[in-house]
């Protein structure tokens, strides 16, 4: 009951008229910058981040909860009239909702994500509000050494399940854990791997970073393999209603993927990539209509799109309880919530509820301006995606400028920034994943105050890991998720090996 | 057996020599006697010692032949990547001197030429607008400015 009572009040201020505005402007802009071709959520949010940090905290929420949700279906637009997925999650709506597009079917694609991200976005959502106390009272429990054995779970399963190989996930994650520990120690007040540079004291930006990678690292990869265009994009002829059809195979794909979604976001298992492509498989599975499939199956935009959203409120669980970030997005949201002097985690469910349940409220609010503000101006979107692409990117650089010179003003900056930006060319250009990066840069600095508060307690026994029960369990979970992949792929060459090869 | 993945070798190699300056600078932290039982260079030592491993792993799968990669996507565009580069390297040495809204124009242009745009002078006209505009909005708006310079002064 004191949940709904806090809720409560956080809704008594996220419905205020400047709050609504705030809504409005996070959604608008979250969406219209994600609708970029290329751009993905997380590099949305990371270039919209500055915008937060003159504002309060509550109207900041707002505005947070809006490119949030915004970000994530702009990205969906750009897949079904473009067929240029921004990032992996939404690579499955492009499969069937581009087909749809094709067929003249792209307001009927268009309306069944807007309006199964919104159902699928509100259950993930209450799931959130439900979720997060009981998981607030067992983490309280938690003692440093199990904070730990979680954080180095975390840390698996984020690498095993971004990229193409644990090997590349690992190097991305390491990587990153070294970003992270630039800067004053927080323990000793050692400077550590500054380099002499004063700029360095404080540590580096997160969103120096995630820009640096995500968004100069794109310009720098098109600009060096993709010559020409994507193709047209395409007209929206149909009507955004959708026909009476539409909706009955709709619905049930909109409930079975937040179903999906959402357990799947919740656990410290990393993003958005797996709950979509398994919503894909079952709905294809349970179709009335399989032949669809591969040439617009209306089930197959609405399920993924569904899993997608309800995974986003998924990831926020361990997030807000637990302060531990599973995508990129959550690590770069963490970060901006440090830099309001904020720290996820259980302590600060029983010591700021407000706060939390204000962003809460956010989260349920931005989701309905999503509806309200999308689908009419579905015009205005497609406008966006037709912007050529020598403009397109000559601005995404000037925002990434903002961000972090507009910031900081340090020159040093500006050169980490498109160090960064030649770092992410190399790792795209190999297949290495970007997200662990920053999840390590976030998580590794964590990870490394428990351990050293662990080993405090324990006098410097390290057995204090596996004495610990839950602590136990969880690096024991750890090293099967490490192992599981090698094991399956060695059994699989040993099976054909043993049977002859067809030819 | 695969032939060695070449790539693959240079990369692991500079996972390692990254590993080697990362262990190099965790040698240069100095450490107080305290009663802390981790002291501030234990964790950046294990960061480099796996750095190493990681990288030393990936050079042995190259060496193996185990080491995919996608192949590159067409020949690499060296004159546009070339662009960029001049773009950024210009936008950092000038943005200090001529301010933010000019060092963006001739970020955006550079980045525009990259892009096989052949109209420098539009270019410079929507760059500028949109940097003076932002510079403007945030200024208004949000309250705060994007340093001072040539241009930023006069307003």
């Amino acid at each position: 009951m004191e949940t709904l009572r806090h809720l409560a009040d956080g809704f008594a201020i996220a419905l205020l008229p400047v709050s609504l505005m705030w809504s409005f402007i996070g959604v608008a802009v979250g969406t219209a910058v994600g609708v970029l071709p290329g751009v993905g959520p997380a590099m949305t949010i990371a270039l919209l981040l500055p915008l937060t940090f003159q504002v309060d905290t509550t109207s900041a929420f707002m505005l947070f909860a809006g490119i949030y949700y915004g970000a994530m279906y702009g990205g969906s637009t750009t897949s079904i009239l473009l067929n240029t997925p921004g990032e992996t999650a939404t690579i499955v709506t492009a499969l069937e909702g581009n087909k749809m597009a094709r067929d003249g079917r792209a307001g009927a694609a268009l309306a069944t994500a807007a309006i199964g991200s919104f159902v699928a976005g509100t259950i993930g959502t209450i799931g959130l509000t439900f979720l997060a106390v009981p998981v607030v009272g067992f983490a309280l429990r938690f003692g440093p050494a199990e904070y730990f054995s979680l954080m180095v779970l975390a840390f698996v399963t984020v690498s095993s399940v971004l990229g193409a190989s644990l090997l590349r996930g690992m190097t991305s994650l390491v990587i990153g854990v070294f970003f992270g520990l630039i800067g004053i120690d927080l323990q000793t007040g050692q400077p550590r791997f500054t380099f002499g540079l004063i700029e360095l004291l404080d540590g580096v930006s997160v969103i120096v970073v995630a820009v640096g990678l995500f968004a100069v690292g794109q310009t720098f990869y098109f600009a060096a393999y993709e010559k020409q265009d994507q193709g047209p994009v395409i007209a929206v002829k149909d009507s955004i209603w959708m026909k009476a059809s539409d909706w009955s195979r709709s619905w049930k794909p909109w409930l079975r993927g937040a179903l999906i979604g959402f357990p799947i976001g919740a656990i410290p298992a990393g993003g958005a990539e797996i709950p979509t492509f398994l919503s894909y498989w079952i709905e294809k599975r349970l179709s009335k209509y399989p032949e669809e499939f591969g040439h617009g199956a209306i089930e197959g935009v609405a399920g993924p799109e569904a899993a997608n959203n309800a995974s986003t409120a998924g990831v926020l669980v361990p997030m807000l309880a637990l302060g531990l970030p599973t995508s990129a997005t959550a690590a770069i949201m963490l970060s901006a919530f440090q830099s309001y002097g904020i720290n996820p985690g259980p302590t600060l469910f029983t010591q700021q509820p407000e706060l939390v349940w204000g962003l809460i409220a956010s989260l349920y609010i931005a989701n309905v301006v999503l509806l309200v503000l999308n689908l009419p101006l579905v015009g205005l979107w497609v406008q966006i995606l037709k912007i050529p692409r020598p403009i397109l990117y000559g601005g995404i650089l000037v925002f990434a400028t903002i961000g972090t010179y507009g910031i900081s003003q340090s020159v040093v900056d500006l050169v980490l920034l498109y160090a960064m930006g030649a770092m992410g060319f190399v790792m795209r250009r190999y297949d290495f994943p970007t997200a662990p990066v920053i999840i390590g840069m976030i998580l590794g600095p964590l990870a490394e105050q428990e351990f050293r508060r662990a080993m405090t307690i324990s006098q410097g026994d390290l057995m204090i890991f596996l004495e610990k029960p839950l602590s136990l369990t969880l690096l024991i979970v750890a090293l099967l998720a490490v192992l599981a992949p090698a094991i399956w792929r060695l059994s699989v060459k040993y099976r054909v090996r043993s049977t002859p090869a067809p030819d | 057996m695969p032939p060695p993945a070449r790539d693959g070798i240079y990369l692991g190699i500079g996972v390692v020599l990254f590993a080697a300056i990362i262990g190099w600078q965790a040698a240069q932290i100095p450490v107080q006697a305290t009663y802390a039982q981790v002291g501030p260079t234990d964790i950046p030592w294990i960061v480099a010692a796996l750095l190493a491993l990681l990288g030393g792993a990936i050079i042995a799968q190259s060496w193996l032949g185990y080491w995919t990669v996608a192949p590159s996507p067409g020949g690499m565009n060296v004159t546009a990547l070339a662009w960029v580069g001049l773009g950024l390297f210009l936008n950092v040495v000038v943005i200090s001197y001529l301010g933010f809204i000019l060092a963006s124009t001739a970020l955006f242009v550079c980045i525009a030429r990259a892009f096989e745009s052949k109209r420098p002078l539009r270019d410079s006209a929507i760059g500028f607008s949109i940097a003076f505009l932002c510079y403007l909005g945030f200024d208004r708006v949000l309250g705060y400015r994007i340093g001072n310079g040539l241009i930023e002064n006069l307003i």
